[in-house]
């Protein structure tokens, strides 16, 4: 057991202490040494999601403040569809800014999988099932061919990647030739991403409780096997603080779009894909590799690890989400078109990624913060929107925020080389 | 040699690698036996790590036999050294800034049951390993970014003293450490011996090559430049052949190695 740090004098004084005030002394201890360990954290720059919720907050109460339609049911049900596709493809670069590199090229491969869905589905007449599935397979197909220049013949990711961005944007006008704008099944599989709703208000709250339990249960499980062990664990009151913590927001998230029009089948996917990819990152020896990387490439190759094959993986992955990402875009519009992908997508994309607090040095973030970045770009459109000002207000905006994430993960990098001397 | 000698655990022969026009290890041969402490000494930029790496499988030699056990191996792979029981602490100690302790221990050999880690059995090895150096860290579970130097090196030296590793390689494991803690890593070095244990140390202190060593061996601008017992020579035998002010003569010295195994 790792001895409390700020023991109260009661455990080693002279007279021994009732079981009950024994237990309290405990008590207290663990719960200071788990102070102890969170304001070290603190300290030495780890400072995880805490600045994206604040930000966020704060953006809310400023465009609740400035238009009172902006926290309704529906306003914040319509966010929670629309950064589905911004999200999925920053999910993606959160793997690519673990190893501390850089992915240029989604917002080009999104629109190039839409643009072969939509080709494929609607003017050569395949199946949709297997049109999507193909488009996807084309986007982890650009990431392979970019990790391999990357990893494989040592050309800077940067580089790889712009040469990526024009030169998939320039496969997708080929494809779509002089069709234009091509408009999908409206009652397709794909039109129905973003389309479909679970009406019943029970759907909603059934997954808010069933993702409580499962968040209790794996924490508890987690500790009791830490116990068992004689390590230091977390105390059960720290448990149930963090799972009620979880519980408010994933019932008040369920309450109001249950107000609207219950849960949206995007979000749901896209929740899956982060929790999925989330635990592939935190618990597997795959996630453990790509943190490796980004903390030491050298310090990595020499521990045996296989480099170049965990940098290719990381850019298919890359271009796989990129691509399920475009295949949202292209559902919410219900079409592709030769501008999908364009515009800020790319901009949006990464910056959802920092802005959700992973780091642009490479070895620290989590798929969270695509989902919370995402949350915050998707805020400042809709409010921007609703307010009626020119998107030039939009842009604006979100580069001051991106801006101060950067700053917020360069400070708090400072912070760990004047603690730890990097 | 007589065929009935036991071959030693590694032997290197002829071993040359130049980075460009730099010559860093010249036809370089070294023996390694088992039960045995071979310190490494020569100055700074005299070939010593980059010999570490050839050993390692960070960076295959240009031409030179590497034999294991008596057989010739290729290790062109960490993970060619690791299977054959070769642990390393580098000089750079090769730890990843932002991984905590336990990652760092079992970085590469992580415990897992279908590829998902298994932290707490980690943990507890680390801790165990950690207790095992008499060593001290704030908390396992803090990226290594946030540790001293000293306590840095403690990591690198636990993680070499994972699995059951047959030969060690040291690149200056105690230049960092503090008085107690040099101790207790310079303890640990001998308990590998009394194990039978393969140790090849690099250190620039001939006290701590004296105390410990059982054979020492001289690198020079990349070439071999004498090897020595460490008991029937003087410290500054040592002194003059790093410096270049004695020439040990190779074939000699080669001579002297079997004659002093048999
Ligand atoms: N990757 C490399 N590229 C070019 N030259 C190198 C490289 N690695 C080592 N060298 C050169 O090889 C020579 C030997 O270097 P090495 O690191 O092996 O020395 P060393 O004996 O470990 O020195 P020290 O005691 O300072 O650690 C040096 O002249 C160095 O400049
Ligand atoms: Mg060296």
């Amino acid at each position: 057991m790792r001895r409390p740090r700020n023991a109260a004098p009661g455990e080693c004084g002279g007279r021994p202490p009732t079981k009950n005030a024994r237990s309290a002394v405990i008590k207290r201890a663990a719960v200071n040494r788990h102070l102890a360990t969170f304001g070290r954290r603190l300290k030495a720059g780890e400072l995880g999601s805490v600045p994206v919720l604040l930000g966020l907050a704060a953006i809310w109460m400023v465009f609740q403040a400035l238009n009172s339609q902006f926290l309704s049911a529906r306003n914040l049900s319509n966010i929670s569809v629309d950064m589905v596709g911004t999200g999925m493809i920053a999910v993606g670069i959160v793997f690519v800014l673990l190893l501390g590199e850089i992915d240029l090229s989604v917002g080009s491969v999104s629109g190039l999988a839409a643009a072969a869905f939509a080709v494929l589905n609607v003017n050569l007449g395949m199946a949709e099932g297997v049109a999507a599935l193909v488009a996807i397979l084309v986007g982890s197909a650009t990431g392979v061919v970019q990790g391999f220049f990357f990893a494989k013949v040592g050309v800077p990711s940067f580089v790889v990647t712009l040469a990526g961005l024009l030169s998939w944007n320039g496969l997708m006008l080929y494809i779509l030739g002089s069709t234009g704008t091509i408009n999908l099944d409206d009652e397709g599989l794909v039109a129905l991403l973003t389309s479909y709703y679970f009406n019943d208000v029970a759907v909603a709250y059934t997954l808010a409780a069933a993702g409580t339990a499962a968040y209790f249960l794996v924490s508890y499980h987690d500790s009791r096997c830490r116990r068992s062990l004689g390590l230091g664990s977390r105390p059960l009151g720290d448990i149930a603080l963090h799972t009620a913590m979880v519980a408010v927001a994933v019932f008040a998230a369920a309450y109001v779009l249950n107000r609207f029009q219950g849960l949206p089948l995007a979000l749901l996917i896209f929740l899956l894909v982060v929790i999925a990819l989330e635990c592939i990152l935190r618990r597997t020896l795959y996630g453990r590799a790509i943190y490796a990387l980004g903390g030491g490439v050298e310090a990595a190759r020499k521990a045996g690890l296989k480099v170049a094959w965990v940098r290719i993986s990381v850019f298919t992955i890359s271009g796989t989400m990129a691509a399920v990402g475009g295949l949202f875009l292209a559902s919410r519009v219900a079409s592709a078109s030769q501008t999908s992908g364009s515009g800020n997508l790319l901009i949006n994309a990464i910056a959802a990624a920092v802005i959700g607090g992973t780091s642009l040095f490479g070895g620290r973030g989590s798929t969270w913060s695509a989902l919370l970045g995402a949350l915050v770009i998707q805020s400042i459109a809709s409010g921007v929107a609703l307010m009626g000002v020119p998107t030039a207000a939009e842009y604006m905006i979100t580069g001051g925020v991106l801006l101060l994430a950067v700053v917020i993960d360069s400070l708090s990098r400072r912070a760990q080389k004047a603690h730890g001397r990097i | 040699m007589t065929s009935g000698a036991t071959p030693p655990l590694l032997a290197l022969r002829g071993v040359s690698r130049r980075f460009g026009a730099v010559r860093a290890l010249i036809d370089v041969d070294l023996e390694i036996r088992a039960g045995r402490v071979i310190a490494l000494v020569g100055d700074n930029g005299a070939g010593k790590t980059t010999l570490v790496n050839v050993v390692s499988g960070v960076d295959p030699p240009d031409v030179g036999v590497i034999e294991w056990e008596g057989r010739p191996v290729r290790i062109t792979h960490p993970r060619d050294a690791q299977a054959l029981g070769i642990a390393t602490v580098h000089q750079d100690l090769a730890l990843c800034e932002n991984l905590d302790v336990v990652g760092n221990v079992f970085l590469g050999r992580e415990i897992h049951s279908y590829g998902f880690l298994d932290e707490p059995v980690m943990e507890n090895r680390t801790r165990d390993l950690f207790r095992m150096l008499s060593a001290r860290v704030p908390d396992l579970r803090l990226p290594v970014a946030t540790l001293s130097g000293g306590q840095r090196q403690t990591v690198a030296i636990s993680r070499s003293l994972l699995g059951q590793p047959k030969l060690i390689l040291l690149d200056e494991p105690t230049a960092a450490l503090g008085v107690e803690q040099t101790a207790h890593v310079l303890e640990c070095i001998d308990d590998m011996r009394d194990r039978g244990l393969g140790v090849l140390l690099i250190t620039h202190d001939l006290g701590v090559v004296k105390a410990i060593a059982d054979r020492v061996s001289v690198l020079r601008l990349g070439r071999n430049n004498g090897f020595f017992d460490v008991n029937t020579t003087s410290q500054e035998d040592i002194v003059s052949s790093i410096t270049g002010a004695t020439h040990s003569d190779f074939k000699y010295c080669e001579q002297d190695e079997i004659d002093w195994e048999l």
